[in-house]
C-alpha cells in the first residue's frame, strides 16, 4: 500500500442561509488520495465536487466555511493554517488546473510573467536557469514555439493552448498533487481529447498524485485510476475506476451511466427522473430517495451509510445495492426512437447558402461590388424533410449555429436561397416575412438562464407567443398554457414561478414550452442540452423526441456532441469551417467509410469505458479563418493527398449506404484505408 | 496604431467644427447683436450704424463665420466687447487660474480616491469600509453650493484660519495662489473623491471574484503581490475614462465653487460673460472648453488602448 498524500476527514462545508439556518453543501466527505493515484470525482453541478476540490487546498470560497472535519495534506491540516503557510502549499506542494484557462489567467499580464512567477515563488533558480525552465515547461505541454509564446498575452492563445500554460504554470513548481477542476469542459472535441492525453503523460511521467474533477464521465474514464461519486454533498460510491464504470453499484451512478448516449448506440439514454436535491432540503432518508427505483420505506426514514464492501474494494451508501449487483449486463440499452417516414415532403430547402461576417465597404456597395470572396459559410444546400430531426455537427467556428441563425432569419444571407414549404423563398430579412412564417420557425437556445425573461412568470413567458400569434386572452390563454406545461411534463404551479425558481432541466422545458407554443413546423435547436446535466439532458432528449413523434415538428439540431446527436437525429451533416463535409442518415455518417473529419470528430469522442481510447489523428490547430480556395480541411487532414486538396474544391461522392462525403479520396478506398 | 490615433483626431476636429457651427448659430440667432447690446439705449441710428460697420456686422453671416473660423485657428478670438480687451488677454488669467484649480485637486483628489476605493474594496463590509463608505455617501449627496458654503462658515468665519472669499492679484505668486485655494479645492475634491471612490471600489471587487485571482490565491501569490500584480493593474483601467472625464468637468465646470468663492476661474468667466452678453467671449469659451473635453477624452482613449494588452492587439490585426 502506497503512501497516503491528502486525507479528508469528516469534512462538512456549509454556509448561513437568510433565514439563520446552517446549510451544509458538503456532508461528512472523507476519502484518501495516495501517491501516483488519479481520482476522479465525478458528480453533478451541485453536488460540491469542487468545494471538496477547492477544499483540498485549504481554499473555501466566500460564504462558505467549514463545519467540521478536515483536510490533512501530510498529516497537517490545510483548514486550520494561516494563509501565509497555506502561500507555502500551494502552487508548490498542491497546484491547482482551473477549469476555464481563459478566465483564470489574468489579462494583463504575459505567458511567461505568469510561469515565472510560479516559479520564483516555489524554486530557488536565478533568472536564467528560470527562463530556460519557462520555455522546458511550454515545451512539455506541447506548446508551438515556446520561445515566442513566453511573450505572448493569454487572449492571443486558443481555448486549448491556454488549457495548456494553465498546465504549464501548474507544473512549474513540481507539486506533489495536482488538482484539475472540469480542465477539459468547454473545449473542443478534438483538443480536449488531446489535453487529456497530455495529463495522462504528464501523470505518468512525473509520478503526481492528482485529483480530477469533472461532471464528464467520458473524460474520467480515461484518466482515473479510482472514481469517487458525488451526489447531494455525499460520497454515494467510491471504486476502482473500471468496476464502477462497469459494473455501477449504486443506484444513482447505474442511472447517470445509463443516462449517458453513447456512440456505439442508436437510440435515446434512458433518462432519470427528478433532479437533485437542494441543499438544505434533505431532513432524512436517503438523498436519492426520490429519484430512485431500488428505494424501500427504509430509504425514506434511514439515510444509509457508506459501506465498505470487502471483495469489490468499493464503498458504497445504499441498503439495497445488492439488487444491482448482477444486472448490470443491461446498460449497453437505449429507448429505440419511432424513425421518421421518409417519403415525406420537403418543407425547408437551403440552397447554396453563404453568409459572410464581413462587412461591405462603403465604395464596394456603391460599386455594387462583392467583397467577401472567402464567406464564413458557403454553398450550403440542405433538403430537410417534414418531421425529421437533421443534425448540424461540428466544433466551434464550424458555422453550425450561423446556419441556423440565417434560417430563422436573424443574420442576412450573403448568398442564396432558403425555400420553405412548396418552394416559397423566405426572406433573408426578419421584416420582410410574414407573421406567419415567423411562428412556422421557432428556436430554442443554448442557455434557458439567458433566454428566459428573469422579471416574468412562467406564465408571462408563454402567454405571449400565444397572445402574438392566436390572440388568445382569458380563460381560454391559461388552457393553453396549463396545456403547454403538461406537454412538457411540469405542473400547473410553475405558472406563477419565476426563472430563477426553476432548476436548469424545468428552465429547459419551459424554453421547449415556448417554442411549441407558436405550433411550429420547424424548431431550430442550437445547443439545448449542452448546459445541462447528464440526467437532465437525457429526459430533455426523451422529451423533444416524444413531442415530434406527437406533433410531425421537424427539428433542425444544432450540437458539437456527436453521441447526443446520434442519439436524437435522423440525419446528420458535418461541418467543418463553414464548408459541408458529409451528409447522410445517421448510423450512417456514424459507420465508415466517412469524410476525414468526421473520422476525426469520431476518434476524439470520449466514451465512459477506460478501454475504449480516444484516437488522435490530426493535430488539434485553430483555424482562425476557411482556406480561400480548395478543400475546408486541408489544414488538418490526416489523409491529405497532395496539391488537389489545396487547389480544387472536392467533388461529392455518394457512398453505397446513401451518406455523402465531400473528398478527393475514391469513396471505396477511403473505405478500405479506414479499416 | 497610427492610422486609429489620426482618425480619432480627425473625429475630435469634426466634433469641435460642429460645436463652432452651433454656438455659432446660436449666437446669430438671439434677437440683437453685439452692438445693441454695447450701446444699449443708444442703439440707433448714427451710433447703431457705426458700431455695425466698425464690427463688421454688416457682411453676411457666413463670411463672418469663416473670418472668425480662420482667426480661431491662428489663435486670435477677437475682442471682448465689455471691456473692449483682445479676449485672449480676458482668458489668460482665467485659463491659468483654472489650471491650478484642476490640477492641485486631480493631484490631491485622485490618489486619494484610488487609495480609498481600493481600501473599501478590499475590507468590503469590514469596518474601513463601512466607515469610508458612509464619508463618502455623504459627500456625494451634498450638494456643493452647501458644503462649501458651510466650509466658508467654519474655517474662514468661526476659525479664521484660510480667506473665506478668493482675491487674487494678477502678479500673484503661486504660493499666495495656494493658501487662496486650499478651500475650493477641498469643496470640489469632497464631491469628485466620493464618485471615483465608489467606482473604484465596485471595480476592485468584480476583479477581486474573477476567476484568476482565485487562480492567483492557489498558485499561492501573496495577497499584496496579488493585489498589486493581478487586481489593481485589471481594476484600474475603466477608471482612466472616468478620470478623464473628472478632468474635463473640473476645467470648466466647477462654475457653482467658482462662484461661491469668488475664484476668477472660466466657469465663472463663463456665467459672467453670458450675463454681460459678451458674446465672443461665450464663443471663444464654448470652444475652449469643447476642446478640453475631446482632447482629454482622446488622451484616455489612447491610454486605455495602450495599457489593455486585448484592445491593443484587436487594434494591431485590424
Amino acid at each position: 500500500m502506497s503512501e497516503i498524500i491528502e486525507s479528508v476527514k469528516n469534512l462538512s462545508i456549509g454556509f448561513n442561509s437568510q433565514k439563520g439556518k446552517q446549510i451544509s453543501i458538503l456532508r461528512n466527505v472523507s476519502t484518501n488520495i495516495k501517491k501516483g493515484e488519479t481520482v476522479g470525482i465525478v458528480g453533478e453541478s451541485g453536488s460540491g465536487k469542487s468545494t471538496l476540490a477547492l477544499a483540498m487546498m485549504g481554499y473555501i470560497k466566500q460564504g462558505l466555511f467549514p463545519l467540521k472535519g478536515e483536510c490533512l495534506f501530510k498529516s497537517e491540516d490545510l483548514l486550520k493554517m494561516s494563509s501565509r503557510q497555506l502561500e507555502k502549499i500551494r502552487g508548490r506542494k498542491i497546484a491547482m488546473i482551473p477549469q476555464n484557462a481563459g478566465q483564470a489567467l489574468t489579462p494583463n499580464l504575459k505567458i511567461g510573467y505568469q510561469i515565472d512567477e510560479a516559479l520564483r515563488l516555489h524554486t530557488d533558480l536565478n533568472k536564467s536557469e528560470r527562463d530556460k525552465k519557462i520555455s522546458e515547461l511550454l515545451n512539455k505541454v506541447r506548446l508551438p514555439s515556446p520561445e515566442t509564446m513566453a511573450f505572448r498575452y493569454p487572449h492571443e492563445l486558443s481555448g486549448g493552448q491556454q488549457q495548456r500554460v494553465a498546465v504549464a504554470m501548474a507544473l512549474a513548481g513540481k507539486p506533489d498533487l495536482l488538482l484539475l477542476d472540469e480542465p477539459t469542459t468547454g473545449l473542443d472535441v478534438t483538443t480536449q481529447a488531446h489535453v487529456l492525453e497530455l495529463l495522462r503523460f504528464i501523470a505518468k511521467d512525473t509520478g503526481t498524485s492528482m485529483i480530477y474533477v469533472s461532471h464528464d464521465l467520458g473524460a474520467i474514464a480515461q484518466v482515473s485510476d479510482r472514481i469517487v461519486v458525488m451526489y447531494a454533498g455525499e460520497i454515494v460510491l467510491e471504486g476502482p475506476a473500471r468496476k464502477i464504470l462497469k459494473e455501477p453499484i449504486h443506484p444513482y451512478t447505474y442511472g447517470l451511466l445509463k443516462s449517458i448516449p453513447k456512440l456505439s448506440l442508436a437510440g435515446l439514454p434512458a433518462s432519470m427522473p427528478g433532479s437533485q436535491p437542494q441543499p438544505g432540503s434533505i431532513n432524512e432518508g436517503c438523498s436519492f430517495y426520490d429519484r430512485c427505483n431500488l428505494a424501500t420505506d427504509n430509504c425514506k426514514k434511514n439515510s444509509p451509510d457508506l459501506e465498505h464492501i470487502k471483495e469489490l474494494d468499493t464503498n458504497v451508501r445504499c441498503f439495497n445495492y445488492k439488487e444491482l449487483i448482477n444486472q448490470n449486463n443491461n446498460l449497453q440499452t437505449s429507448i429505440t426512437k419511432k424513425s421518421n417516414n421518409s417519403e415525406a415532403n420537403e418543407v425547408l430547402k437551403l440552397k447554396d447558402v453563404s453568409i459572410s461576417y464581413a462587412k461591405q465597404k462603403f465604395f464596394d456597395q456603391l460599386l455594387n461590388k462583392i467583397s467577401d470572396q472567402n464567406p464564413t459559410v458557403k454553398d450550403i444546400s440542405i433538403d430537410i424533410k417534414k418531421g425529421e430531426t437533421i443534425a448540424l455537427v461540428g466544433e466551434s467556428g464550424s458555422g453550425k449555429s450561423t446556419i441556423l441563425k440565417s434560417i430563422a432569419g436573424l443574420l442576412e444571407t450573403k448568398d442564396g436561397q432558403i425555400k420553405f414549404e412548396n418552394d416559397r423563398i423566405l426572406s433573408s430579412d426578419l421584416k420582410m416575412r410574414n407573421p406567419n412564417d415567423l411562428r412556422a420557425i421557432q428556436l430554442i437556445f443554448q442557455n434557458p438562464d439567458e433566454s428566459l425573461n428573469p422579471n416574468h412568470t412562467v406564465e408571462q413567458i408563454l402567454s405571449q407567443p400565444l397572445k402574438l400569434y392566436f390572440n388568445l386572452l382569458g380563460k381560454e390563454l391559461k388552457k393553453n398554457i396549463i396545456d403547454l406545461l403538461k406537454k412538457v411534463r411540469l405542473g400547473e404551479f410553475y405558472m406563477s414561478r419565476y426563472p430563477r425558481q426553476l432548476s436548469g432541466g424545468e428552465k429547459q422545458r419551459v424554453a421547449v414550452a415556448r417554442a411549441f407554443a407558436a405550433k411550429p413546423d420547424i424548431i431550430l435547436c442550437d445547443e439545448v442540452t449542452s448546459a445541462l446535466d447528464v440526467s437532465v439532458q437525457a429526459a430533455v432528449l426523451n422529451l423533444l423526441q416524444q413531442l415530434k413523434e406527437d406533433l410531425g415538428t421537424t427539428y433542425v439540431f444544432v450540437s458539437h456532441d456527436l453521441a447526443v446527436v446520434r442519439a436524437i437525429s435522423d440525419r446528420v451533416a458535418v461541418l467543418y469551417q463553414g464548408r459541408l463535409c458529409e451528409i447522410g442518415p445517421s448510423q450512417n455518417v456514424y459507420k465508415f467509410p466517412s469524410h476525414p473529419y468526421t473520422e476525426v470528430l469520431l476518434g476524439a469522442v470520449l466514451e465512459p469505458d477506460p478501454d475504449i481510447k480516444p484516437k488522435l489523428v490530426a493535430e488539434d490547430i485553430v483555424e482562425e479563418k476557411p482556406p480561400e480556395k480548395g478543400c475546408s480541411f486541408q489544414g488538418r487532414c490526416p489523409r491529405k493527398i497532395g496539391d488537389i486538396c489545396n487547389s480544387e474544391v472536392p467533388p461529392w461522392q455518394i457512398g453505397e449506404n446513401g451518406n455523402a462525403i465531400r473528398c478527393h479520396i475514391n469513396i471505396e478506398e477511403l473505405a478500405s484505408l479506414q479499416q | 496604431m497610427l492610422l486609429l490615433i489620426l482618425k480619432r483626431i480627425g473625429l475630435g476636429l469634426i466634433t469641435l467644427l460642429i460645436v463652432s457651427l452651433i454656438t455659432f448659430v446660436g449666437v446669430e440667432v438671439l434677437p440683437g447683436d453685439a452692438c445693441t447690446t454695447y450701446l444699449e439705449r443708444e442703439a440707433y441710428g448714427a451710433a447703431l450704424d457705426a458700431c455695425i460697420k466698425r464690427l463688421g456686422l454688416d457682411v453676411p453671416a457666413y463670411e463672418r463665420y469663416l473670418e472668425w473660423a480662420s482667426n480661431v485657428i491662428r489663435g486670435d478670438f477677437g475682442y471682448s466687447l465689455s471691456g473692449e480687451m483682445p479676449i485672449n488677454e480676458v482668458l489668460g488669467p482665467r485659463v491659468k487660474n483654472s489650471l491650478v484649480l484642476a490640477s492641485v485637486s486631480i493631484l490631491i483628489g485622485i490618489p486619494l480616491a484610488i487609495v480609498l476605493g481600493i481600501i473599501t474594496a478590499l475590507w468590503r463590509d469590514k469596518l474601513p469600509d463601512i466607515m469610508i463608505s458612509t464619508i463618502t455617501i455623504f459627500s456625494m449627496t451634498i450638494p456643493e453650493f452647501i458644503s462649501a458654503t458651510l466650509l466658508i462658515l467654519i474655517v474662514a468665519i468661526w476659525l479664521g484660519w484660510l480667506p473665506g472669499i478668493v482675491i487674487i492679484p494678477s502678479d500673484a505668486t503661486f504660493y499666495e495662489l495656494l493658501s487662496n485655494i486650499i478651500l475650493p479645492v477641498v469643496a470640489i475634491s469632497m464631491i469628485m473623491t466620493a464618485h471615483m471612490a465608489r467606482m473604484v471600489r465596485s471595480s476592485v471587487i468584480q476583479v477581486m471574484a474573477s476567476d484568476y485571482v482565485q487562480m492567483a490565491i492557489l498558485k499561492g501569490v501573496p495577497y499584496w503581490k496579488m493585489v498589486f500584480r493581478h487586481v489593481l493593474p485589471n481594476a484600474l483601467l475603466p477608471a482612466i475614462n472616468v478620470v478623464a472625464l473628472t478632468i474635463a468637468w473640473l476645467l470648466g465646470g466647477v462654475v457653482v465653487t467658482e462662484v461661491v468663492f469668488n475664484y476668477p476661474g472660466l466657469g465663472r468667466l463663463v456665467i459672467e460673460s453670458i450675463s454681460n452678453r459678451d458674446l465672443p467671449v461665450v464663443q471663444a469659451l464654448a470652444i475652449i472648453l469643447a476642446s478640453i473635453y475631446v482632447g482629454i477624452n482622446l488622451i484616455a482613449d489612447l491610454m486605455t488602448l495602450m495599457l489593455n494588452p486585448r484592445l491593443k492587439s484587436l487594434q494591431i490585426r485590424k
